[in-house]
């Protein structure tokens, strides 16, 4: 599917470039050198783009519901960077691992990654809602740009192993300050690391707007790191899907990692419990909204020929089963047995936690005791 | 029976953990063609491969954060950090990450990940090259420390630690590495004691004195000065900090009634005061006096001029031995 013929090196040397395929408006932008990474996407398969963008949206407003009704504890909204996550994770292979941050939902979606397993960790409930090597996809990462040096370490040993397989290394604008992610360009250069570093620049770090981490475009850092950048339209998933693709071809070619700047916007709150108001206008975001990437695709579909209102009444008709789906899954996540407190500290027995474990079964069966005994003298009284 | 250094020991243990397993992989600064600055791992990267012995850039976070998705794919990654007081920069890797992704991932991934480290003072070093961090790590869920002592031990416990699926901070006294010992290269790792094990190296009835790493051979002639003065000592090699062996601890307890615990680290909140707090709660009755610790000040580590009035040394050992007795000893006479 990937043309491998030519030397895509070359493609991905220009970081002031900011590669769109698909405008705002929906208009198809002829691409010399990107266009035949994508020249298999037809009609049916930018319809299947829209349906993955359009319901990810859809479950995302309703995950944002179910944390303003309690169901959730928290949840942080990837409304906006659909065309960023989708067009990216659809490039990629089963064998394929990635690492992400907390906001990939479109990603996860994208693995296979069922509803219950998406909202376990928000709720609560457990610490992590599915097994990595299932889906092929990490569990998130809280800690800032910490998984970008995951993603080279598995990168590396895929390379010693002799496999073709890629990593992703998911982080927004506010990560590239980090340590970590500096530190994991470095390793990644130093071993040639089939990895692709996919950073979300969607504008704001929290608060903070992205010319406070960077005073240049951040694509234009992978130059000093001795690899390729490029700067794509990240709200054009058809840019997306192509730059991933060059990317993930130089690392099964052992030419090594990539840096991709999608450049995109984050509609929404950092999470639910963030105020955006406070620090940016609302001007701001309706020149964003103008830049939507879901309804430029279906423009650009209907200029193709399909017919758009079906295709958005039929997608949106799954997308409300959809989240009617995730609604339902959210009450089948269990609670959690408060003893299972203590479980997978280690994965070998361990005699102080065993101690400490044993200590407060005790504590807790006390109130079973006082339980038993209330109940006891109630059977007494009968 | 073969007659090893210390780091000899430790090189033996490597390279038999590497031709057992294919998956395990040593990564560290200057690791290679240099063997390490301890020579640790001298002649491994001949031997094994660039892709098994691999020098990496100057970044204990990269190498920390590298290891953990080697270990997300399926290694068992051996990290070198090439002295005690360089760990600080993986440290967010190593407590945030390493530590807690078994438990985050519940049980879905493991971390067999070890971290070797060279510990403590006494070589006349300069400034970061000298520290004893082990409580920091003590004190995070998720990993398991260890302290090795002598050749014997560093044989085969580098080898449990790696064979380990639980992280593990392996610490090892740097200024032991030159120190010889028999070392049984033909015996079975199933038959060695496991590490988490403590060790009576001294048997002795009045005081029970435990330690681990470059002061258990400090301890053991503190054992012997005192002996000469008509008290019996009980030395005890701790080797795993996390978790502690207890039962070998308490089982000396009760029978000496006295503590005196000696390590380089600082005293607060270090191995040292966790011990005393836990030997205290389950074996209060025995004790005949409170728990003594000897340990090093709570300054930064000094100026290698300075360094023999920051380290507990044999005479501040017996010191100690003396105040848990109730013997004239340097606070004599001063209240607690």
């Amino acid at each position: 599917m990937t043309p491998s013929d030519r030397d895509a090196t070359g493609l991905l040397t220009r970081p002031d470039h900011f590669v769109q395929l698909v405008t705002p408006t929906g208009e198809r932008r002829a691409d010399p050198e990107f266009d035949r990474w994508v020249a298999d996407v037809d009609a049916d398969a930018l319809s299947r783009l829209y349906r993955d963008m359009s319901i990810v949206r859809r479950l995302d407003t309703e995950a944002t519901a179910l944390q303003r009704q309690g169901e959730l504890g928290l949840w942080p909204p990837l409304a906006g960077q659909e065309a960023a996550q989708i067009g990216s994770a659809r490039a990629l292979r089963d064998d394929d691992f990635v690492f992400t941050s907390y906001r990939e939902h479109a990603v996860a979606w994208c693995r296979g990654v069922g509803p219950a397993e998406l909202l376990t960790v928000w709720r609560g409930s457990a610490a992590s809602g599915w097994n990595p090597a299932e889906h092929g996809i990490a569990v998130p990462q809280i800690i800032i740009g910490a998984q970008a040096l995951h993603a080279t370490g598995w990168a590396m040993g895929a390379a010693w192993e002799g496999s073709d397989a890629a990593s992703v290394a998911y982080f927004g604008d506010g990560a590239t300050s980090e340590g970590d992610v500096n530190e994991a360009l470095v390793f990644a250069a130093s071993f040639d690391a089939p990895v692709v570093f996919f950073c979300q620049n969607n504008q704001w770090a929290i608060s903070e707007p992205v010319g406070l981490q960077s005073k240049q475009p951040l694509a234009r850092r992978a130059d000093g790191f001795g690899m390729p950048g490029v700067r794509v339209d990240g709200n054009d998933v058809l840019a997306v899907l192509a730059a991933t693709r060059i990317a993930l071809d130089r690392a099964r070619r052992g030419e090594g990692p990539t840096l991709i700047e999608a450049v995109t916007y984050r509609l929404g709150p950092h999470t639910t419990a963030d105020d955006p108001k406070r620090y940016r206008t609302d001007d701001e975001l309706a020149e964003w909204r103008t830049r939507d990437p879901i309804t430029r695709l279906l423009a650009l579909l209907t200029s193709m020929g399909v017919d758009a209102d079906a295709l958005e009444r039929e997608v949106a008709e799954e997308a409300g089963r959809a989240a009617a789906e995730l609604r339902a899954a959210v009450t089948t996540i269990p609670d959690p047995e408060p003893m299972t407190v203590f479980d997978h500290v280690y994965a070998e027995p361990n005699s102080h936690l065993a101690r400490q474990r044993d200590h407060y079964a005790r504590y807790l069966a006390m109130f079973d005791d006082a339980d038993a005994a209330a109940s006891g003298a109630e059977g007494g009284a009968r | 029976m073969t007659t090893l250094t210390f780091g000899k020991a430790l090189n033996a243990g490597l390279r038999r953990a590497l031709a057992a397993d294919e998956k395990v992989v040593l990564m560290g600064e200057d690791i290679g063609s240099l063997g390490g600055v301890f020579r640790v791992t001298d002649g491994l990267k001949a031997e094994f491969g660039a892709h098994r012995v691999v020098d990496t850039p100057l970044s204990e976070a990269g190498i920390m954060g590298t290891a953990v998705g080697l270990a997300y794919r399926g290694f068992r990654p051996v990290v070198e950090i090439q002295f005690d007081g360089f760990i600080y920069p993986a440290f967010d890797q190593i407590v945030a990450q390493v530590a807690k992704l078994h438990y985050r991932s519940r049980g879905n991934v493991r971390m067999p990940i070890t971290i070797r480290v060279p510990f403590g003072g006494g070589i006349g070093a300069a400034e970061h090259h000298s520290e004893s961090p082990e409580a920091y790590f003590a004190h995070t869920a998720g990993l398991r420390v260890v302290a090795c002592s002598n050749p014997a031990d560093a044989y085969v416990m580098i080898q449990q630690a790696i064979a380990s699926d639980d992280p593990v901070l392996f610490f090892e006294p740097k200024r032991r590495y030159h120190v010889k010992g028999e070392v049984d290269e033909s015996a079975s790792l199933a038959d060695a004691k496991p590490m988490g094990v403590a060790s009576v190296v001294t048997p002795g009835t009045d005081v029970t004195l435990v330690t681990y790493g470059a002061l258990v051979q400090t301890a053991r002639d503190a054992a012997i000065a005192a002996a000469e003065d008509g008290v019996s000592v009980e030395v005890i090699d701790l080797r795993s900090l996390a978790p502690v062996d207890y039962a070998t601890v308490e089982a000396s307890v009760r029978r000496t009634g006295r503590l005196v615990i000696t390590h380089e680290a600082g005293q607060q909140g270090g191995v040292g005061a966790e011990l005393a707090a836990s030997v205290t709660e389950r074996c209060f009755e025995f004790l005949e006096a409170a728990p003594v610790r000897v340990t090093g000040h709570d300054i930064p580590y000094p100026p290698a001029k300075l360094e023999r009035h920051h380290l507990p040394d044999l005479d501040r050992i017996l010191d100690g031995v003396d105040r848990v007795l109730g013997r004239p000893n340097s606070l004599s006479g001063v209240e607690a």
